[in-house]
């Protein structure tokens, strides 16, 4: 299983970096969450994976009796998911504030040319 | 002493404040500190003279073996008596001279830092300090230079001197620093007392390169000199005080101070030699061909540089003397020079010598100012100038095998000098006056025309009583020189070959006076061979580098961020692709392929093809479902191996972002394929390349051991601490519950950020 999230993981970058690269915007934010999601299984599978087994303490035990799924990861990623919620949501409304005020979604059609200016 | 040095710096910080009530007539009062510094220091010349240097320690970064000690030895007196006197004088020129300019209070809070970096620079002993200091006097000249910062040729020069004595401070500081390194300690004092030989170290051609190099690019010499003709376009106080009689010496200060350490060698004495030598002819034979007043003198400054600089060469003590007494003869009659052609200038508003003649009658106390220091200049009896000549014969006849070379070379930049003395402080006063300034002459106050006329008396009183010379060199001498010389300063020396050298100098100099005339087509003939010098050569070099930078820049800096993600992915690929190819063991079990269950291939199934969707699908929608789609899968995984906090997380989130997103969806314009087949097909590639190295990453991270001490410690205390049974939301709220407190700031203002944007309401004139 380890192979086939590592290989996952791997196309899950690739599919990002690719549509991060793209010129309309709201395709750089479907690269960007693609991106998100392949690190936080990154960070997971890393972790190494433990099947079953949660890491919550069961009822009438003070610590672990047995294997349990490793929780410094787990905290990680509950973390990064929540951040990059954030970004996104704010991402997300600027798309639609900066399609409102340009009237485009193309990335070169936002950039400033100086050249343009002075001439 | 410490509060002496300094106190132009603090006069500087009461002109920010008081500077609006020292203007107009009131600005002589500024004065007062130059007035002041000379009297306090003059009051020191018995102790010197008599006991001998008089040393001051301040403590400031002892640890790093910088300290604020000053040293006040004869040497140091006599550049100290040199700053603050022609300071006072210029100072009060100033007054009058700068009357009703912007600003003027600016000037003077330069001036009077310029004045406290000068007197730290020639009174420090340690040797980082004189960095300091030296630097700190470049810095101030270029704020001068530039003082009419709305011409550009001003602009232009004060950052040509800056560039020039920049480098040279850069210099200086890697001599200060190999020196300091070679020797032991940075004061100069305890490198004397040590007796460490720099002569025989072996960064010692290291050392010379870049402490000539310092000195040569402050005492403009060739192929330095440009700046200095260029600084001409600041003020006539400036040019003055900081370009011909104190800033300009800082260079020829540091040899004379460096000389007992690195001097005595055959390579420093021969490079100062050669230098010194090419200067002084080079600086006089330029003067034949200027009109500009302030134009010749910045040559013959150029050109009595490079004399002290050859002075310094020679190394014998008749040299040291002769190269002492020269300073302050040259301090004296430059400053008048200058000040006279500043007066002249303010008068009649010119400074061509071609459209100048017959000033006498109009300003004679400035004509006599002129003629004075034109005569000192000249190198006659009795004036201070003829003791100069005199002592740098004798130096010059004194060195042997070559004495015959050397001396003519003297010679010769004497003639010409002689001329450019003439020319700037005599020709503009006899003659006819031309037309067409008759009626454009003004009466100059007596503020204007007092302090060149007591420089120019000096001259002549310094000569008179060759005494007063003699005994304020003397400490100075014995300084540079090491051990106590004996000498006897007199205007009559006798018939011999050194006075028949005055002679000839002094008839041929007439001679030339009365031939060449300074003519503008002269003028010409030298900006049209202008091309090869060092002038041309540096501002070539200075627009070949802007444009190889700005080359450079347009390369990386494309103004497309998606090429500068593509740089760094290249380069990540690259070089972290280089280590896994030679040496991984990339961790590939294909065994455990078989454990995998139904339902994990189907997760994984579900989610590429979740991200093949949202990648290819040319619809926003469809895209946006498939994401949807690739989160839900992921929560399954999470879900399968021990996660349940976490699929519920993204469970929350990724319903949430999908609905955000289809909110806004109806706004936005048409999904579109904007880029062209080639590019896509690059990005695909380094896509791919990059995913797979992840990928490679990950199996090769998997084959190394865990270490999971942190996660014991959590899993043990969580219950046992912090009484929690789950131990992530344990970590999140208790172990690490500063962390999520910040994160939920970073939520808040993300929350913030969101609403005002959708409630900002936009005019239409904004969205134009």
């Amino acid at each position: 299983m380890e192979l086939l999230l590592a290989i996952t993981i791997g196309i899950l970058y690739a599919s990002g970096i690719y549509m991060m690269l793209r010129r309309s915007l709201v395709k750089m934010i479907i690269g960007l969450i693609l991106l998100g999601n392949g690190v936080n299984l990154l960070i997971f599978l890393l972790g190494r994976l433990t099947k079953g087994s949660t890491p919550i303490i069961p009822d009438g035990l003070d610590t672990f009796a047995e294997a349990y799924a490793d929780p410094v990861p787990q905290a990680l990623i509950l973390t990064a998911i929540v951040i990059s919620f954030g970004l996104q949501a704010f991402a997300i409304v600027l798309i639609k504030r900066v399609y409102k005020v340009v009237g485009t979604d193309d990335l070169d059609e936002l950039s400033y040319n100086e050249d343009d200016e002075t001439i | 002493m410490l509060f002496a040095i300094l106190i132009g710096f603090l006069w500087a910080c009461v002109l920010v404040f008081a500077g609006t009530q020292l203007k107009g007539r009131a600005a002589i009062l500024n004065a007062i500190v130059p007035v002041g510094l000379f009297v306090y220091f003059a009051s020191f010349i018995p102790e010197v003279l008599n006991n001998g240097p008089i040393l001051k320690t301040y403590q400031w970064v002892s640890s790093m073996g910088v300290d604020l000690n000053f040293n006040l030895d004869g040497l140091s007196l006599i550049f100290v008596l040199m700053i603050t006197g022609i300071g006072a004088m210029v100072f009060i020129y100033t007054s009058a001279y700068m009357k009703g300019s912007a600003h003027l209070d600016r000037f003077y809070g330069y001036l009077s830092m310029f004045m406290a970096s000068m007197l730290g620079l020639v009174l420090s002993d340690n040797l980082i300090t004189v960095f300091v200091f030296w630097e700190l006097t470049s810095v101030v000249s270029f704020f001068l230079i530039g003082y009419n910062s709305r011409q550009e040729d001003s602009r232009k020069a004060a950052l040509m001197s800056l560039g020039v004595t920049g480098l040279g401070g850069m210099l200086l500081l890697g001599g200060v620093i190999l020196m300091g390194s070679v020797g032991g300690s940075y004061s100069i004092q305890e490198l004397l007392n040590s007796g460490v030989v720099f002569s025989e170290s072996s960064s010692y051609i290291l050392i010379l390169f870049f402490i000539i190099g310092a000195a040569f690019t402050k005492s403009a010499q060739f192929p330095f000199h440009f700046w200095l003709p260029l600084a001409m376009k600041a003020p006539t106080p400036v040019s003055t005080y900081l370009h011909s009689a104190t800033m300009v010496k800082a260079g020829i200060y540091l040899l004379l101070r460096l000389s007992p350490l690195l001097g005595n060698d055959p390579s420093w004495n021969n490079t100062l030699m050669a230098f010194g030598g090419i200067t002084m002819l080079y600086g006089a034979w330029h003067t034949l061909f200027r009109t500009d007043l302030k134009s010749i003198l910045a040559y013959s400054t150029i050109s009595a540089l490079g004399i002290l600089t050859f002075l310094i060469g020679i190394g014998s003590e008749e040299a040291f003397l002769a190269a002492l007494i020269f300073i302050l003869v040259h301090a004296l009659y430059k400053a008048t020079l200058f000040l006279v052609a500043g007066s002249i200038d303010k008068a009649s508003g010119t400074r061509d010598i071609l459209k100048l003649g017959g000033l006498a009658k109009y300003m004679i106390p400035v004509a006599i100012a002129g003629f004075l220091a034109a005569v000192s200049n000249a190198g006659m009896p009795p004036s201070f100038g003829f003791l100069g000549k005199d002592l740098i014969y004798e130096a010059t006849l004194g060195t042997g095998t070559m004495a015959i070379f050397i001396t003519a070379a003297a010679v010769i930049t004497n003639v010409l000098l002689l001329y450019a003395g003439f020319v700037a402080g005599i020709k503009p006063f006899v003659g006819r006056l031309p037309e067409e300034l008759v009626d454009d002459v003004r009466k100059l106050s007596p503020v204007i025309w007092l302090p060149p006329l007591i420089l120019g008396v000096l001259c002549l009183v310094f000569g008179l009583f060759p005494f007063i010379g003699e005994s304020l060199v003397r400490p100075a001498v014995e300084a540079v020189a090491g051990e106590p010389y004996d000498f006897h300063i007199k205007l009559w020396h006798g018939f011999n070959i050194i006075l028949l050298l005055s002679g000839i100098t002094i008839a041929s100099g007439f001679v030339l006076y009365f031939l060449i005339r300074p003519s503008q087509k002269k003028v010409d003939l030298m900006e049209k061979a202008d091309f090869i010098g060092p002038l041309s050569f540096t501002q070539l070099s200075s627009i070949g580098f802007e444009r190889i930078s700005l080359m450079w820049t347009r390369f990386f800096t494309s103004g497309y961020v998606r090429y500068y993600l593509i740089a760094v992915m290249i380069f990540v690929i690259g070089v972290v692709g280089y280590e896994l190819f030679i040496g991984t063991h990339v961790y590939m079990d294909f065994a455990t392929l078989k454990e995998v269950s139904f339902y994990e291939m189907g997760t994984i199934l579900i989610m590429i093809l979740g991200i093949g969707v949202a990648v290819f699908s040319p619809s926003r929608l469809t895209a946006l479902a498939a994401l949807g789609v690739l989160g839900y899968a992921i929560c399954i995984i999470f879900v399968f191996y021990g996660a349940p906090d976490l699929a519920m997380t993204q469970f929350a989130i990724d319903t949430l972002t999908v609905i955000l997103f289809v909110l806004v969806l109806y706004r936005l314009p048409k999904y579109l394929k904007l880029s062209d087949t080639r590019s896509r097909f690059r990005d695909g590639v380094i896509a791919i390349s990059f995913g797979l190295l992840i990928t490679l990453l990950i199996l090769e991270v998997l084959g190394q051991p865990v270490n999971r001490e942190l996660s014991a410690y959590y899993a043990e205390n969580a219950y046992l601490l912090a009484k929690g049974k789950n131990v992530v939301n344990v970590i999140l709220v208790d172990f690490r519950g500063i962390d999520t407190m910040v994160e939920i700031t970073v939520l808040a203002i993300s929350a913030l950020g969101v609403y005002s944007l959708l409630k900002l309401q936009m005019q239409k004139s904004d969205i134009e």
